[in-house]
């Protein structure tokens, strides 16, 4: 069956160099510079990437920080929570333009 | 649950866990372990200087850890018998490279001769390192164990327990429900005799492994989240944390196929392979003694039926050094187990 989205792809990632290499590795450089150990633990950077996947809704992100936060020792609950975090944001960030709706109405209304 | 040999499962039959090694290993024969291990001059694997004793008292358990690589149980017979102990202690005393003798099991506590045993050893060399492997739960499971953590002090032993997490969900759905409960209570009877508190000279381990089919994190960082956790909740303190990858064979492969995520879990082991960690495997300076006294590179081996490439010294009662020293390590795919990532050991990470 075709499909947009096939988990065998994410295995193909790093082979989008073929096409043009120098950006390529600079981004896997500094895609790898962003997730070492810093002031944020490569745990907590892991539940954010987490849940920017979410906020994004990209399957790839989603399947890779998946076993990436389980494996840096995060359990279910935490992620979970973490997920609500992108899923509190993305509400928060459409109610909150609700306040230009409320300006706007305010404006051309009697 | 019962063990795979009581469910008279196929792949309790080493044969059968050999095959699906081999004919699914992804890469094929191509990418087999052995091939790594040319590829870094390391293949024919050969021993360093002796130092860890491995002897496996039997495989009966009061758990039935659904990973569990010896698939141990309540319903398995399997016990060493004094008889090979006291050839174990000739062995003890004449190694005098031995810094370890790592007791293991099943529950090494439930074998009737354990505590013989471990005086024993103790009274033959005051100097070795003896550590015992401990479920925890085992020490709540029948009040004659209650007084463990008194018996583990006055012979000096190192207490090893596996933990898979801080928190009752995750532990439970690998080892079993209550489990979590009844290790926290154990943990501190533990520290009550003064296992695991700072300068108390009682050493307590834990050993955290992933309970799925993921490899485990940096053993720093998860160390420093469990020392925060247990004291923060519990008020437990421990020494270290050792964290193991778990190795495709038993019933965690019975898992892995049954989830269908064995081609993938090898595809990630395969992908961290670590010539670093392939250097330092513990095979090299371990041997590991079966219940039946037949002597094996490492425990994963033991439960492989893979013996000691040493067909005249295959048994404790011919125990023959100058062979063991220069035998060639028996290999298999399960090995990539030991070398991805920071690797993994009886006593954590290699790399
Ligand atoms: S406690 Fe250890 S030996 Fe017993 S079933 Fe669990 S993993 Fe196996
Ligand atoms: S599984 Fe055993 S023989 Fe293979 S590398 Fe690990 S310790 Fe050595």
């Amino acid at each position: 069956m075709k499909t947009y989205y096939n988990p065998e792809d994410l295995k193909k990632f790093s082979k989008i160099g073929e096409l043009q290499k120098s950006m390529a590795d600079k981004f896997f450089s500094y895609y790898a510079e962003v997730f070492k150990e810093g002031a944020l633990t490569a745990r907590e950077k892991s539940l954010i990437a987490l849940a920017v996947a979410h906020a994004l809704q990209c399957p790839y992100c989603i399947d890779a920080y998946t076993t990436d936060t389980l494996e840096k020792g995060c359990d279910e609950e935490q992620m979970m929570e973490a997920v609500h975090v992108a899923a509190a944001i993305r509400g928060g960030a459409s109610l909150v333009h609700s306040t230009q709706m409320m300006n706007k109405i305010k404006e051309i209304s009697m | 649950m019962k063990s795979l040999k009581a469910q008279l499962h196929s792949l309790a039959d080493p044969e059968e866990e050999l095959a699906i090694l081999e004919e699914r290993h992804p890469g094929g024969s191509e990418s087999s372990f052995q091939k790594h291990l040319e590829q870094i001059g390391l293949f024919p694997l050969r021993p360093t200087p002796l130092q860890i004793f491995q002897i496996n008292l039997g495989k009966m358990c009061n758990q039935v850890c659904k990973h569990c690589h010896v698939d141990a149980g309540p319903d398995r017979k399997e016990i060493m018998t004094r008889e090979t102990m006291d050839q174990c202690l000739r062995i003890i005393q004449s190694e005098s490279s031995l810094t370890t003798v790592d007791l293991t099991g099943g529950a090494p506590e439930m074998n009737p001769d354990f505590r013989w045993f471990v005086e024993s050893i103790r009274e033959i060399r005051p100097d070795v390192t003896i550590l015992v492997r401990c479920n925890l739960t085992i020490i709540l499971a029948n009040p004659r164990f209650n007084d463990l953590p008194e018996f583990f002090r006055k012979n000096q032993v190192e207490v090893v327990s596996s933990l898979p997490y801080f928190t009752a969900m995750k532990t439970d759905s690998q080892r079993g429900d209550g489990v979590f409960e009844k290790s926290i209570q154990a943990l501190k009877l533990l520290n009550e005799v003064g296992y695991g508190l700072k300068d108390s000279g009682l050493v307590l381990n834990l050993v955290y492994n992933p309970s799925g089919a993921f490899l485990p994190g940096s053993q720093s960082e998860l160390e420093a989240e469990f020392k925060k956790k247990l004291w923060d909740k519990y008020g437990i303190e421990f020494n270290s944390l050792f964290t193991i990858t778990n190795i495709p064979i038993s019933r965690f492969l019975e898992y892995l196929i049954r989830s269908d995520n064995y081609e993938s879990y090898m595809e990630k082991l395969l992908a961290a392979f670590n010539p670093v960690a392939a250097a330092g495997v513990m095979c090299r300076n371990t041997i590991s003694v079966g219940w039946d006294g037949y002597l094996y590179d490492c425990d994963f081996n033991q439960m492989l039926d893979l013996k000691v490439d040493a067909p005249k010294t295959s048994h404790i009662s011919d125990w023959n050094s100058a062979i063991l020293s220069t035998r060639t390590i028996v290999i298999n795919n399960h090995c990539f187990g030991c070398t991805a990532g920071a690797g993994s050991s009886c006593g954590g990470t290699i790399a």
